[in-house]
């Protein structure tokens, strides 16, 4: 079973269709007990960083995912839920994240080309770094594949962690991960069959 | 790098899709379910509902619509028509909504995108915008293009992006149903004024037409067209190998 983290807005019901799709059990939910139960996680999310670590600490899910990944459950951050696993983010102020991924979320406008177009969004192709080893949610996917991107901040200062990046000018952070901790900042579940691949993997990790 | 997008839209009325439709081998290619199912498996990057109902009944009828393509269609979709609330965001999103496109309601009360661009974030506010050439200037049209209000297409797409809308779909009325070509002139005009992605709308008549808009603007995100698409006189594998045989980076 998978806990689909619910924490307040956002389109859930495409994840909860592409989990369906591939035959993944999954429940949309906040309460403790089913999250410590799950074998999976998926930490979903848009809007604004510290709102959502906020939400996380009134619902008294904050500690809870540190402890369920400590523990050594999957768990998949997904575009504002990748980056909330972060250690901190500089969106509106500086907010404390989860800090399962050593790295900074920053905007992106500073540092891409002028004239690109901010949020970076739609279709980008993926490159996986040669140093690393390939992620196990990539595992059936091709160098260049396509996924859906929309973002205006990114992970930065996450070498360690980061196992794939999409060129905007300059590479950005597309996926990262530490031990069985997993991050998107693309949508899986918006990525055609490319997503749902990534999303089979990692229900079947 | 990023591609450039390709985006059928599909108008539906009391749960079909209106414009008729005429693609070849396609039985009821009316139903927006298949027809959605269809333009996603020929490589469409986004897909655009427009809800031109008028009754609630029909409203019910287009959230149940929704909620059939976003369990089978797993790329991104921009719903709009009758947009005036952020209740009106929730209802679309919660059943798979992942982008809401304002119009008249935006016009009436601007607000509006702030209101929804605080609570979903600005990638979730889509403005799309009906202009028409009156004199020297761009102005804004309401009422499916049928009124003209007076704003200053320029200032107002300014002002809708500044309260929080994170992409901007352009309709041109003079060239819409002509199938003579995207508005360049105007596109240009507000791609130079904005940061955030555009999208062209009205024109497209053929595959040279988004050959000549990513030629001509480059920075230009997306090109969406309805009736070319489900008419099937532009089919979206053919348009693509033609914009990859240009140079233009597509999925």
């Amino acid at each position: 079973m998978i806990a689909i983290i619910d924490y307040g807005v956002g389109n859930l019901f495409s994840l909860q269709s592409s989990l369906k799709l591939i035959e993944a059990e999954a429940v949309v939910t906040r309460d403790e007990k089913q999250i410590r139960e799950a074998d999976r996680i998926i930490l979903p999310g848009v809007g604004a960083f510290g709102d959502a670590v906020k939400k996380l600490k009134d619902t008294g899910m904050f500690g809870l995912l540190r402890e369920e990944a400590d523990r050594g459950k999957p768990m998949l951050g997904i575009c504002l839920g990748m980056q909330l696993l972060f250690d901190r983010s500089l969106e509106y102020g500086v907010h404390e994240g989860l800090g399962l991924i050593k790295g900074e979320v920053r905007p992106i406008a500073p540092v891409i080309p002028a004239g690109l177009d901010v949020p970076h969004m739609g279709w980008n192709s993926l490159r996986f770094p040669d140093k690393l080893p390939r992620s196990p949610i990539f595992k059936s996917l091709s160098e260049g594949d396509f996924v859906y991107f929309v973002h205006s901040y990114a992970g930065f200062d996450c070498e360690a962690a980061c196992t794939a990046t999409s060129d905007y000018g300059i590479p950005l952070t597309a996926a990262v991960q530490r031990e069985n901790v997993y991050g998107t900042q693309f949508h899986p579940e918006k990525s055609g069959d490319t997503g749902l691949r990534i999303l089979k993997e990692f229900a079947s990790l | 790098m990023i591609t450039k997008r390709i985006i059928p839209c599909l108008d539906v009325r009391d749960g079909r899709v209106v414009k008729g439709t005429n693609f070849l081998n396609l039985q009821d290619v009316s139903d927006p379910v298949k027809l959605a199912a269809n333009y996603s498996a020929a490589g469409a990057d986004e897909l655009v509902f427009y809800d031109i109902t008028a009754s609630a009944e029909g409203r019910k009828l287009f959230t149940g619509i929704l909620k059939k393509v976003a369990e089978t269609v797993f790329i991104p979709l921009t719903v709009g028509g009758g947009i005036n609330t952020v209740e009106d965001f929730d209802r679309v999103l919660k059943c798979g909504a992942d982008k809401v496109s304002v119009n008249s309601g935006a016009i009436r009360r601007p607000e509006l995108i702030r209101e929804a661009a605080e609570v979903y974030g600005s990638q979730c506010v889509v403005l799309s915008v009906d202009v028409k050439r009156v004199g020297e200037s761009f102005h804004v049209f309401s009422h499916g293009g049928r009124v003209d209000t007076g704003l200053e297409a320029l200032s107002w797409i300014c002002k809708g992006v500044e309260l929080g809308a994170g992409e901007v779909v352009l309709n041109s009325i003079d060239t819409d149903g002509v199938k003579q070509g995207f508005d360049l002139e105007m596109l240009k005009a507000v791609n130079a004024l904005v940061s955030v992605p555009v999208i062209a709308s009205g024109g497209a008549g053929c595959i040279e037409d988004f050959v000549s808009l990513f030629q001509e603007i480059p920075e230009l995100s997306a090109g969406l067209a309805a009736s070319i698409f489900h008419f099937g006189q532009v089919q979206i594998p053919e348009l693509k190998m033609r914009l990859r045989e240009n140079g233009i980076l597509v999925r």
